[in-house]
């Protein structure tokens, strides 16, 4: 088995009085998809947050390679190579999809301090925005507006803009929301794609997507990490029917 | 279209001289510094999304900065004092930056209508300075090189090349900076910050950068506007003349560098008609201004955009 690219140690966040996320472990290895479930409020979004940066941890430690994130800036650990996509599409709506997409592979480079030279001349970015866009099948669509786009093609744009800045670890959250079956089934492919060469995070509502792709899941309620393990185990943990699977939401 | 209207505006500029008379020539030069200050507010306002309350501080620090590099008996050096006063505002801004551009919002305008503020207490209250009287420079930055000198600022009609000049180098300078790597990535932080911080843009240290850049062409204006009519006061920081070159730039069209230059051109040129037939041209002036921005929500330059629009537009979704 893999070393794990990104691994958390009783990680965990408190706003005032409320643990939103506690003690948390969890880790993601190259080329599987992790995904992460659990109702609304179980401290999902607050953990894709403290794994990249957006959010400052309590208490518990992030590794990156081996190597301590946790404190370091937003900015910063996204060019370590940890890209995250939003639950509400967040594209740079006037902009075109390609210049989303270069905008994106621009933050690659180690300083953006360049005054002179047109930014279109740089081949390279060109090239990375190009390759982003056709990866989730917006090809055709790169000199649109974001605004223009459907909602299922931004939020495809969004996925291309992360992987623009050529990632090792994806965050994704949500990214099916608000899509139509079609749009879904793309999507679903997509991911399970770019889990041959990257490590990704999956927060899903979509039972059927998430047990089609994911190799290990994780369930938090309340903030705490309720089981872990493969879907099969997941699927038949009676603690987890209990809490999750058995109660409003269908089991799969 | 747009290169043609803009060679077409350079041209005329151009040969203005040999039918303005004296009085327009002094007005239209004192327009196109203000048009620098303009255009470099815009570089804030329009393109990295700060809006300043306080860029006469910059402004004004470049017209000082002539002021206490002229020595007492003889004229300053043009070229050496022009880049140190545009480094004097360079520097400051960077001071500056580093402390305001920790807010945002309402609270970054207060900051920065506050620093300049200071600066405008500080010259009223300053004898070095001249107090609220201010100062005059008696003797034009002489631009010689090795003995030759290739043009005179007091005279009226070169100092118009001057100022022309110095627009147009503006403009080009700007132009070339918006569509480098960095003025990409200024205008991707007006877009939206946070998308720019998730994709690992370090926001502070690009915005800290336009900051400078905005200030030292500020200094220049400010140079400009001190060795145009050789007086200098605290007015220069007050937040009127903050004020003034803000309404420039939203009367023109924000977020366009050819916006801020026909701002200046319209605000100062409609100031003089309106001081000419009324006493209480504040009043007309105010009206004309709500009017304009509440018809012209992309300000003058807007205006050929608002004709193209009414055109069908192709659907959305």
């Amino acid at each position: 088995m893999t070393e794990p690219v990104l691994r958390t140690e009783a990680l965990s966040k408190r706003f005032g009085g409320l643990s939103a996320v506690s003690d948390v472990a969890i880790d993601l290895r190259h080329g599987e998809v992790h995904a992460l479930i659990g109702p609304n409020g179980a401290g999902k979004s607050t953990l894709i947050n403290l794994l990249s940066g957006a959010a400052t941890p309590t208490s518990g430690s992030v590794r990156f390679e081996g190597r301590e994130i946790a404190g370091l800036a937003f900015d910063r650990v996204a060019r370590l190579g940890i890209a995250r996509s939003y639950q509400r599409t967040t594209v740079f709506r006037d902009f075109t999809a390609f210049e989303n997409c270069r905008l994106a592979a621009q933050a690659r480079l180690p300083s953006s301090m360049r005054f002179i030279r047109p930014a279109l001349s740089y081949r390279a970015l060109v090239e990375a925005a190009q390759r982003a866009l056709a990866l989730v099948g917006l090809q055709g669509s790169a000199d649109r507006a974001a605004s223009s786009l459907s909602h299922g093609e931004q939020r495809q744009l969004e996925i291309a803009m992360t992987l623009a800045t050529e990632p090792k670890v994806l965050l994704l959250d949500e990214p099916l929301a608000g899509m139509g079956a079609e749009e879904s089934r793309r999507m679903v492919t997509l991911i399970a794609t770019l889990a041959e060469r990257h490590a990704i995070l999956l927060v899903e509502h979509d039972m059927d997507a998430v047990f089609s792709i994911a190799r290990r899941l994780t369930v938090m309620v309340n903030g705490r990490v309720l089981e872990s393990g493969a879907p099969e185990a997941i699927r038949e943990s009676p603690a987890v029917q209990e809490a999750y699977l058995g109660g409003a939401e269908a089991a799969p | 279209m747009r290169v043609a209207i803009f060679i077409f505006g350079a041209l005329g500029l151009a040969l203005f001289p040999l039918v303005g008379g004296a009085f327009y020539l002094q007005l239209f030069a004192k327009i196109m510094v203000m048009a620098v200050f303009a255009m470099s507010l815009d570089l804030l306002a329009g393109y990295t999304g700060l809006v300043s309350l306080g860029h006469a501080a910059f402004f004004g620090i470049g017209a000082y900065a002539l002021y206490l590099l002229t020595p007492e008996y003889a004229a300053a050096n043009f070229w050496l004092s022009s880049l140190v006063a545009m480094g004097a505002a360079a520097l400051a801004s960077l001071v500056i930056g580093l402390l305001v551009l920790r807010a945002s919002g309402v609270y970054f305008i207060m900051a920065t209508l506050a620093f300049a503020q200071m600066f405008f207490y500080f010259a009223t209250g300053s004898k070095l300075l001249g107090g609220s009287d201010g100062v005059s420079i008696d003797l034009r930055p002489d631009p010689a090189i090795l003995g030759w000198t290739p043009f005179d600022l007091g005279n009226r009609v070169q100092f118009y090349y001057v100022a022309l000049a110095a627009m147009l180098t503006t403009y080009a300078l700007l132009r070339v900076v918006l569509r480098s790597l960095f003025g990409h990535t200024i205008q991707g932080i007006r877009a939206s910050e946070q998308r720019m911080r998730a994709l690992g843009y370090p926001v502070f240290r690009y915005r800290l950068a336009a900051f400078v850049l905005a200030g030292a062409l500020a200094g220049l204006a400010g140079y400009l506007a001190a060795a145009q009519f050789g007086t200098v006061n605290p007015e220069f920081f007050g937040w009127q003349m903050s004020g003034t070159v803000l309404m420039m730039v939203i009367l023109g069209g924000i977020g366009t560098l050819h916006g801020p230059i026909l701002g200046a051109f319209a605000l100062t040129l409609l100031q003089e008609l309106m001081s000419e037939l009324t006493k209480h041209w504040l009043l007309p002036m105010g009206i004309f201004i709500v009017l304009a921005v509440l018809l012209l929500p992309q300000g003058i330059g807007g205006l050929a955009l608002a004709r193209r629009k009414l055109q069908p537009e192709p659907a959305d979704d």
